[in-house]
Order: structure tokens, then sequence, then C-alpha cells
């Protein structure tokens, strides 16, 4: 057991220094913007958060504007799970894989943004249940905490062993893995629900303090995660023998188009009820889209994110654009960008501008955050890229097999 | 996380585990013990007398090395049948700000960057209390403004704190004596209790904390206003080292008009339950049921 | 629907070449629209107030931050007397100037509101335009203060003369609600006279000099030490 788990090791290991050019040139790219983030991340280490813009006044920003947004795209390769095993839709199910692949590198770029956002990265341990002292049930982080490596390590499982099977020529485990896979919606479910409720708890923050939080963040996340596997499949489709099928991805972008509509339409609840009501807290919203006493840097961004979100919308929605290449990718580009504002830029800072004593203070990224954002992003892209080596030619069954494993039955993605 | 049941208990463990890591890193590594100690320590709340006291021995030797003066870090608990509380007369604070430099001497905030516990609003008279139209950063020649009163804001001290709430390491509690507590050598420096906090009580070591040693106020508690490491959240504390001796806060006794009022919630011929019966107070952001323990009223 | 062309077709299609140009087109706006961000001046209203540089108390030696209490507060503490308070001799009451008697027990009274020749420096402006001296002061005996009633009182309860008008006052401050207090909260306390902080003549407070505001967040990077010069550094940029 022990030699065949090492033979799966070291076969992954050589497929993932085999590449063409386009691919060590990716690599180094990726490995560059990493040592910068490195460094930069190191200078933070050294001088403590200042080296951030972040203040007193505006306590979360880049770093957790990032994290929320990546939870999103992690929870998002439910989309592809649900019709795959739920409905038993043949077309996505041999793709599903790569939902997973992409739900682990967002989640392992969600852990590395919360880990250089915290300040005292050496107390990490704190939050182990057992060596530490995780708050549970009260805090609603310590709770982000459990459900998050708990998405992660179901990913993992069940990713590892769908490429061991594949690379030992074996048939996976159905038993087995099935039900994980099931578990993995809930799951999904759950790490946005709870990164919800840490904003939506909080009393203090009227921005964030809505029952409509947690249904906006899952309706947003399941538009934009899969604007990257949309995009992802057709690379593969061109770069490798892997044939996905045009159906399949038309009918995510469909799906897609159903949760921007369910997000446009929560948002549009928002607005009316702070616009409406006129209440105090109607200064946060005014803030983003308008601009107070002259504070206006985020309008631009709240505007750009509303007109991508809804073209998206548009363009996903019509069959006619949702079924020509340009109009679909540019889509996917528009839905990535809106919802990036939306929930990076767009929840984080106004829900803390004005402050709490009503004072505003404009936030912008400094270069050394700007500089760790880049490498961790890299670093996703690195996992991803090099998951995905190892995995598509397991899945194709175009590996050298180690001489004791099953002989070949057909690749995996056929079962 | 696990299901199985420790063999053996948890503080058992880790102290085993401390004692062992300790004496490995400076066996190998040369590194000092009380570093690797730092890193390993448990919570305050968990420490024993004795480890209690072998810490603050060390803490006291650390600042006499680095600031050249005798400490006395102390550890001095709640006292039963008290619960602090504090009343602020905006009818006649002026808005001289001598609260937040006594604060600043009293409890060794950082002066670089600056940390400020106290927050000095002014606010328009015509206009009440409209924190968005509030100014921290007034700076007139004279104060009062004829237009304007003062409001100065710290920690509450919430009977309800959201922080405390909030907390993924429960580093910061609430004492039985009703002050709100940070373990500094606990908090992991995630900030979701400054997100929480209403009031934008709590302040962040954004880099190493600066105090000059001739500043250095040596009389200290370690929940209190002991020396704060990088990268930890502190705030207000009802200056614990004065008020468990029976002192009053730095901030009561600096005020030239007699602004600020402090006592035992729970002594009914103390002065702040008199105030309560014969002046009205009120809390901030009511409405967030946080409860605090900080009133503010109008004498006259 | 269309067909998938094998890899060895030369030609491309629009969906492919659209990708790449896209994906391009977005690499460049984001970069872009980042590197205006991170270079970008600051918009909005610049300061017309302070919050420029940081001070500490230090930057203020002539304000005694540690308060001394009186040996009397302190050493009754603990004592039986643990309860009790302690007020500072009155105003003048330690240079020189009392007892007025030295002076009045030779000089005849003019029980006539006039100005004065000695005490010239008094302005009084405290209630009604008629007020002056004998209104409080005692015209036979100088070292007491005249009540309604007729009643001496001692400099030392001054505070019994200003609560025959000021009665409100006078009971929050017995309570300790009015005025400054300062020592132990459960303990012995050290409290003021009305005439320590009200000049019974002209009481109302004058402005002060406020001390400085906090810095803002924006400057908090650019160091304490109020010498430095103004130089208000570009938001984003690396400090």
């Amino acid at each position: 057991m022990a030699r065949r788990i090492f033979q799966f090791v070291t076969g992954s290991a050589r497929l993932m220094f085999q590449g063409g050019w386009a691919y060590h040139v990716w690599m180094t790219i990726l490995t560059f913007l990493v040592l910068s983030g490195i460094l930069a991340y190191g200078r933070q280490l050294r001088d403590g958060l200042i080296v951030t813009n972040m203040r007193d006044q505006v306590s979360w920003a880049f770093y957790i504007g990032n994290f929320t947004f990546l939870v999103g795209v992690a929870a998002a390769a439910v989309l592809l799970v649900i019709p795959a095993y739920v409905y038993n839709w043949k077309p996505i199910r041999e793709i599903a894989i790569f939902g997973e692949l992409l739900a682990i590198s967002a989640i392992v770029m969600c852990l590395l943004f919360v880990t250089v956002d915290i300040g005292r990265p050496d107390r990490a341990w704190h939050l182990l249940p057992f060596i530490g002292n995780l708050n549970l049930p009260a805090s609603l982080l310590g709770w982000d905490v459990v459900v998050l490596n708990a998405y992660l390590v179901l990913n993992l499982t069940i990713v590892l062993h769908f490429l061991y099977s594949a690379y030992h020529r074996q048939p996976y485990k159905a038993k087995f893995v099935v039900p994980l896979l099931l578990l993995s919606i809930p799951a999904a479910v759950s790490i946005h629900t709870v990164t919800a409720f840490v904003y939506a708890g909080m009393a203090s923050r009227p921005f964030w303090n809505a029952s409509i939080l947690a249904p906006r963040f899952l309706a947003s996340a399941f538009c934009s995660g899969p604007a990257i596997l949309l995009i992802l499949f057709q690379v593969l489709n061109r770069t490798t023998n892997i044939k996905i099928k045009d159906e399949a991805i038309w009918k995510i972008a469909e799906l897609m188009s159903y949760a921007m509509f369910i997000n446009l339409f929560l948002f549009g609840a928002e607005i009316f009820k702070e616009y409406y009501s006129d209440t105090h807290h109607l200064i946060h919203t005014r803030y983003l889209y308008s601009g107070v006493h002259g504070h206006d840097a985020l309008v631009p961004f709240a505007w750009a994110s509303i007109i991508c979100s809804v073209v998206a919308f548009v363009l996903f929605l019509l069959p006619a654009t949702r079924r020509n290449w340009f109009t679909l990718n540019l889509g996917c580009l528009l839905i990535y960008a809106g919802v990036y504002i939306e929930k990076g830029l767009a929840l984080v800072i106004p829900g803390m501008t004005p402050d709490t004593l009503g004072e505003f203070y404009e936030y912008v990224p400094t270069l050394t955050e700007v500089r760790v954002g880049a490498g961790i992003f890299s670093i996703g892209f690195m996992v991803f890229t090099v998951l995905c080596k190892i995995a598509i030619p397991l899945i194709q069954g175009t590996h050298d097999a180690p001489a004791r494993s099953a002989p070949a039955e057909g690749s995996v993605a056929a079962v | 996380m696990g299901s199985k049941k420790p063999a053996i208990s948890r503080r058992a463990f880790v102290a085993g585990g401390t004692t062992a890591m300790t004496a490995i890193a400076s066996g190998l590594a040369g590194a000092s013990p009380s570093f690797v100690e730092q890193m390993l320590r448990q919570r305050f709340v968990e420490l024993s007398p004795e480890d209690l006291e072998r810490i603050t021995s060390e803490m006291e030797r650390d600042y006499l090395q680095k600031y050249g003066k005798e400490c006395n870090v102390g550890t001095s608990k709640a006292q039963p049948g008290v619960l602090f509380g504090y009343a602020l007369d905006l009818s006649r604070c002026v808005g001289c700000r001598r609260c937040v430099y006594a604060c600043v001497n009293e409890n060794n905030q950082s002066r670089d960057p600056q940390i400020h516990w106290i927050r000095v609003l002014q606010m328009d008279k015509e206009k009440g209390i409209e924190l968005t139209e509030s100014d921290p950063y007034y700076d007139p020649e004279l104060v009062p403004e004829p237009d304007s009163f003062y409001m100065p804001v710290a920690c509450m001290q919430c009977r309800n704190p959201p922080c405390v709430k909030v907390c993924p390491v429960e580093a910061t509690w609430q004492e039985p004596d009703g002050i709100v507590v940070i373990d500094y050598d606990w908090c992991i420096g995630c900030r979701c209790c400054m997100s929480a906090c209403p009031y934008g009580a709590r302040h962040f070591n954004w880099a190493e904390p600066t105090v000059a040693s001739e500043e250095l106020n040596p009389d200290m508690h370690y929940l209190g206003n002991r020396v704060r490491p990088k990268g930890v959240v502190e705030k207000c504390t009802f200056c614990i080292h004065r008020v468990r001796e029976g002192r009053y806060p730095a901030c009561v006794e600096i005020c030239p008009v007699g602004a600020r009022k402090f006592g035992n919630l729970l002594d009914e011929e103390g002065e702040i339950r008199y105030l309560m019966r014969e002046k009205r107070v009120f809390v901030l952001k009511e409405d967030l049921n946080t409860q605090p323990k900080f009133y503010y009223f109008y004498a006259t | 629907m269309s067909e998938r062309p094998d890899k060895t077709d030369p030609q491309l299609l629009p969906g492919w070449s659209s990708l790449v140009i896209l994906l391009s087109l977005f690499a460049v706006i984001s970069g872009g629209v980042m590197v205006a961000i991170l270079r970008g001046e600051e918009a909005h209203v610049t300061p017309d107030t302070g919050g420029v540089h940081a001070h500490g108390p230090a930057d203020f030696p002539e304000i005694e931050f540690d308060v001394q209490l009186p040996s009397a507060v302190v050493e009754a503490v603990g004592s039986e007397q643990a309860g009790g308070f302690n007020v500072p001799p009155p105003p003048f009451s330690e240079d020189g100037i009392f007892p007025c008697s030295d002076c009045h027990v030779d000089l005849d009274v003019d029980p006539e509101p006039r100005e004065l020749m000695m005490h010239e420096q008094i302005q009084i402006n405290h209630g009604p335009k008629d007020r002056w001296c004998l209104d409080c002061h005692n015209a036979d005996d100088r070292d007491h203060l005249r009540l309604a009633n007729g009643t001496l009182v001692g400099f030392d309860e001054s505070y019994k003369l200003c609560g025959q008008c000021h009665g409100t006052i006078f009971r929050d401050w017995r309570e300790g609600i009015h005025g400054r207090r300062q020592g132990y909260w459960n303990g012995a306390k050290s409290y003021l006279l009305c005439a320590h902080c009200h000049d019974p003549h002209a009481p109302a407070f004058k402005p002060i000099k406020p001390l400085p505001p906090p810095v803002r967040p924006r400057f908090l990077a650019s160091g304490a030490s109020a010498e430095q010069t103004d130089a208000a550094p570009a938001t984003g940029q690396e400090h």
C-alpha cells in the first residue's frame, strides 16, 4: 500500500515537470510573483502591519476582501457537483473534478490571505481546538476555521482518491467517494454561509448587519467561481486531448445566469431597503454609489461592478450570446470583475467607511499589500496548474502507470 | 476536533510539551528559554500562580533591562461586590483633551505610532449627538467653542460585549468586576473584535510600540498597562492597575472641570448610583444592546 | 453545434483567439487600474484642522499628568479615616493676604457700592449688574463671609454661601457629582472648594487652549515627532 502511494506521489511529481514552453513560461512568471510576495510579506513581518494602509478606522481591507471573494470561488465548485452527481448529468460529470481542483486552490488562497492578515501569525496555533483555544460556538471566525479546513480536507480526499485510482488504472470506489461528493454540497454552502455570518453578525457595522448578506454571498459565489472554470475548459479543449462538450459549458453558463439573476434581485432588495427607509445607515451605501462629503474614491468601482454584472447577466441569459464564444468569454470576465469588486472592494470598505465614530478614512492598498496579494494569487494559480497538470493525463489514462497497476479499463472520467 | 478522549489532560500535555520544547530549543539553537516560552505561553486564565509569578518576574527583568526602570507587573484580581461604572458629564466637558494625554501617560501607549485610548468628538450643539458630523481632529485656539459641545469616547466596558463574543481564541473576556480585558500574549491580532466594537474603542499595534524610558509608567498590570507587543489589540481598562487598588482612573483625576465620575455600580450610596437617580443617564448606540457601563449625563 | 477543430488545424477559431484577446485585455486593464490606484493622489479634502503630527504627553511639560495626592489622603487610606474627605486650604489663605482683618481692622466701613481704590484688579461679573462686594463679604469682619440670614461662615466653608443661590450645584458637589475629585473611589478623597476652580468674582471659566488632536490615520506612519517637517505622504506609496 505504501509503495503504491509512493509511486503515485513520484509519478505525479514527474507529470508536474513535463510540459510545453507555454507551461514553463507560465510557471516561471508565477514563481517570480510568488517570490515578490514572499519578500513583501517578509517586510510586513519585520515592520508590522503598518506597511499596509489599514488603520484602526479601516482595520480589514485588501487581504480580507480577497479572502471573502475566494471563499465564494471555493464554494462555487458545488455548481458543478450538483448537476453532475445529484442529477447524473453526464456532460458535466466528467469534468466535475476540475471544480474540486479549483476549490482546493481557492481554499489554499483563502487560508493564506487570512494568515497574512493577522498580526501574530506565530500565534496561529491558538486557533487549534485542542492545543490552543478555539472559541466555539460563540465565535463565527472560529467556525470559519473549522469549516474551511474541513472543506479543504474533504476536497483533498475526494481528489486524491480519484487521482490515486486513476494513476493505478483502477476504478475509483464510488461507495466511498460519492457520499463525500454529496457531502461537499452542504460543505460548500457552509463555508460561504459561515463567512457571511462573520460579517452579518456584527451589529456595529450596519452595512453588513443584514440577513440578506448570506444569500447574497452564495448567489454571487455561484456566479463567479464557474467563470474561471469555463475559461479553463476552453483552454483544455484547445491544448489537450480532453474534449469537454459545448453543452456542458453552455449549461454551466445558463446556471450562472440564474445565479446572477438571484444576485441582482437580492442586490436590488438591499438598495430598496437602504434608500427607501433612508435611515442613518444609508450613509454607507451612499458612500459607495455617490460619495459623501467629497469622499468618492469607490464610486467608479461600484458602478463598474453593477454594469459588468448586468451585462454579463444578459450575455449569459440569452442563448444566442451564451453560445457565441466571444460573448461567452466576455461575460465570464465581466462577471469575474463584477463579483470581485462587489465582494472584495464593495463589501469590506463601505462597511467600515464611515467608521463607528463617523470618520471617513479613505483606504487604498499599498504596494506591499498588492505584492503579497499577487503572490498569494500566484500560489493559487500554481496549485491549480499543477493539480490540472497531474490530473489531465491521469484522467485520460495517458500516463505511464507502474507495472503492478491493473490494466487500463478506460478512463476514470467515463465512469 | 477529534472524537477520541485524550489520555492526559490538555494542560498537562501542553505544559509538558512546552517544557520539552523549551529544553530542546535552548539546547539546540541556543535560543533563550523565555523566547520559546513566550511563543508557547498559555492563556492568562490557565496560568498557575507559580507560572504567573515566574512570568511577571521575567517581564520585570526585561523592562529593567530595556527601560532601566524597576517595574511592577501586578496580577490583582477583581474584588468581590464590585462592578465598575463610569459617567461623563456632557454639560461640563470643554474638550481640552487632558484626559487623552493623561491616559497615554498612565497606560504606556505607543507614542510612535500613536495610540490614544480616548477620542474626544466635537459636536454641533444644534445637531446634537450626530456621529457622522462629529470631528475628533478639532484644533481651535481655545475651547470650548461657543457652538460646540464635546463627547469623549473610550471603551464602554459593555455588559454584553460584542468584542468578547467574536474573538476566535477568547483572548478578551470580561472580568468579574466588569472590566473587559485582553491577554496580550494570547491575542492573534485578527482584529475581529475591532470590527465588532460599535464604539471604535479597540486599537491595534500596527508596528512595534515605542515608549521612551523616562515616560514609562512602572506601575503595571498584566491585563492592563504593561508594555504591549506588536500585532495585538489594546484598549482602555479603566486603569485596572489603579482601580483594583481603590484609586480613581487617571482620566477622572486629571479632568480640570470634574466632568468624569467613577465608582462602584453595586454601591447604592456611591457617586454613580446617585447620579443615576438624580440625573438622567444615557448610553451611546443603546439599540445595539451592548449595555455599556459608561454613561453620559447632563448635570445642568 | 459547431465542431471542435483538432489541434493540428492551423486556423484559429474566433473562440480561442477571442479568449486570448479578452484575457490579455483583462490583464492589461486590471494592471492599469491597480497602478492608477497605487499611484493616485488623494482626491478628497485636505485637512484644515489638526491631526498631521502625533503628540505625546511629553510634549506638554507644563501639565503635570501624574496627579500627586495630598499626603492626608494617602495616609488616610487604610486607616479609619478611609472614607474621609480632604480639602486644600481656600485660595489666598497661605500667601500673606489672609487674614483680611490685618488691614481692615483699622479701616472704616463704607457700605456704599462704588468703585474701589484698593482691590481694583477684581472685576465683578457674577450675576446682576449691581452686585458688589458686601453682598457676600461681611462688612464688620472681613475674615468671614455672610449668609443671607446674617450667619457668618469661614472661607473654608464658602460653599455654604455659594449654595444659597446655586442649590442644585451645591447638592451635586456635596455628593461628588460636581467638581473634581482625586483619590480613592472606595476610600479617602481629596476635593476642592468652589473658589478653587471658580473665581467668585467672575466665575465663568475662561476658554483654554486644547491639547492637540490625535494623528490622522493616513499620517500614522509618518513618525511621531512634532518637529518633523510637514510633508504629507501620498497615499498608497510605501512608507
